[in-house]
């Protein structure tokens, strides 16, 4: 029978401390940045201008194609060759997870917006607004509800895959608990807490956005 | 004698290899009360979208107040820049059969968005205004509420409010009691008959054949890709002189009393 201790883990929680405050940063470093991308790649792929339309299509599908760990390698040991610059973990993984993000919110974003009733725009634009005002004024806030819960999984996903960059010795909770693990030799304590960390804060998460829904949906109405 | 303020010539719209109208000529007076009529399908939503360019026309010429909208390009067709689609939509309103209120804005602030929004209007005096125009509709009491805890009569009066708060010099109605109960349809045209009291230019869609004859100063009648038959209510819709005409006007007649 396997005798439990968290005593040693414990004893070292300043150093899981320090990994999720790291976990933390990137992740809402990678999801702020991937909403602006998102956004940008799905107005680009709404645009009915090709050169604009073509690209944003073509990252997009790249990256929600290829798994995260080819994509976080590629942009840790390919980009500096090909730029010949200096690459941190940290920047790597924030230029990967925000590109990859932002194509999951881009399709997520669109999608809400073609949902939008074509009514909406013929009545925006005839009291004389822009493509623009439209957007920003009449669909965007519409959208933006309806698409609130799939963002809220996206962000959630966003947060567990932020673990891979322990592959690339970025100090996330991930890495600071295998080093943990091998200097406490207590690894099935030092990972039990980690999971606990994360259904914690992740349900945590979940629990504010389900209340921000319910919120949304009192506000103001939906018309089928 | 007056200018039209709007103009119609060698105005038309094909959807791909449908020719849904052409050669529409068409003056409209200041003051002008215009119903248009016609079986479904003759193109009478078309014609409307085409007039506040929600469709691009795909031939001829549309003035207003004398000036030509939109510029010609090689083909021949009409091109409009956002800017001339903007301005246009400002003068000329238009009233939808499905209302199209915006739904996450409160009754007030569908009526304040276009002065807000378009017209750089403060929010203050754009809800102030919008406030005027639901009193005009009668619904002042309902500015706070959500469009959603409407009825339908009441969510077109605020749709007209919404049109009229862009003072448009025409106004445009598609159809805009069809999608009401029977007993919504009455509130929503006695502001459209308060309207026309005003000596508002206005262009109807309407199977309403009574209240077009009496509301209407002119009457057209489309069928055949084009104005079919027009004339004053009197004309068209008591001695109709063209055999579509007469016979979607005994339709209309076969269950009256
Ligand atoms: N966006 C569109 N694309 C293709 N065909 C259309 C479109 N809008 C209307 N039509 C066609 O044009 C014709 C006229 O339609 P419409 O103007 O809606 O008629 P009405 O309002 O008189 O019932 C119909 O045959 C309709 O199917
Ligand atoms: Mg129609």
């Amino acid at each position: 029978m396997y005798e439990w201790d968290f005593s040693p883990v414990l004893a070292e929680g300043g150093f899981l401390l320090v990994g999720f405050r790291n976990t933390l940063v990137l992740t809402a470093t990678a999801l702020s940045g991937g909403l602006v991308v998102g956004l940008l790649l799905a107005f680009a792929r709404l645009s009915h201008r090709r050169w604009l339309k073509v690209p944003a299509g073509i990252v997009i599908e790249v990256f929600r194609t290829t798994p995260p760990l080819v994509q976080l390698f590629w942009f840790y040991f390919g980009l500096p060759i090909v730029l010949s610059i200096e690459m941190t973990p940290f920047l790597a993984a924030s230029l990967t997870f925000m590109i990859q993000s932002g194509a999951f919110f881009a399709e997520i974003f669109r999608a809400g917006i073609v949902s939008i009733e074509r009514g909406q725009w013929e009545a925006a634009n005839a009291i004389g607004m822009t493509y623009n005002q439209c957007m920003r004024r009449v669909i965007l806030p519409q959208a933006v509800k309806r698409m609130f819960p799939s963002m809220m999984e996206r962000s959630i996903e966003l947060m567990k895959t932020t673990t891979l960059v322990a592959t690339v010795s970025y100090a996330d909770l991930l890495f600071q608990a295998n080093e943990l693990a091998q200097k406490t030799f207590r690894p099935l304590e030092v990972f039990t807490v980690v999971a606990l960390i994360y259904f914690v804060s992740i349900s945590f998460i979940s629990f504010i956005a389900s209340r921000m829904e319910r919120r949304f949906a009192k506000s103001g109405e939906f018309t089928p | 004698m007056s200018a039209p303020v709007l103009r119609l010539s060698g105005f038309g719209k094909q959807f791909g290899s449908l020719r849904v109208f052409s050669d529409v000529d068409l003056d409209v007076m200041p003051g002008d009360r215009i119903a248009i009529l016609g079986a479904s399908g003759s193109g009478k939503s078309t014609l409307l979208r085409c007039i506040n360019v929600l469709e691009t026309p795909s031939e001829g010429r549309l003035e207003l107040d004398g000036e030509l909208v939109g510029q010609p390009s090689r083909a021949g067709d009409m091109r409009f820049s956002e800017r001339e689609l903007c301005a246009l939509r400002q003068r000329v309103g238009m009233v939808f059969q499905q209302f199209n209120l915006f739904p996450h804005m409160t009754v007030a602030g569908n009526v304040a968005e276009g002065l807000k929004t378009v017209r750089s209007v403060k929010s203050q005096k754009a809800l102030e205004r919008a406030v005027a125009e639901l009193q005009r509709v009668g619904l002042a009491d309902k500015a706070d509420t959500y469009p959603s805890r409407l009825s339908g009569g009441q969510k077109q009066r605020v749709a007209i409010a919404r049109a009229l708060a862009m003072d448009p010099e025409i106004l445009l109605f598609d159809e805009p009691t069809s999608a009401l109960d029977p007993a919504l349809v009455g509130e929503v045209l006695g502001v459209i008959e308060q309207l026309a009291n005003e000596g508002r230019t206005m262009l109807l869609v309407t199977h309403e054949i009574g209240f077009a004859y009496h509301f209407a100063t002119r009457i057209l009648y489309l069928a055949e890709g084009g104005i079919y038959e027009s004339g004053t209510p009197d004309e068209v819709l008591k001695n109709p002189k063209r055999p579509l005409t007469q016979q979607f006007l005994a339709e209309h007649r076969r269950f009256q009393f």
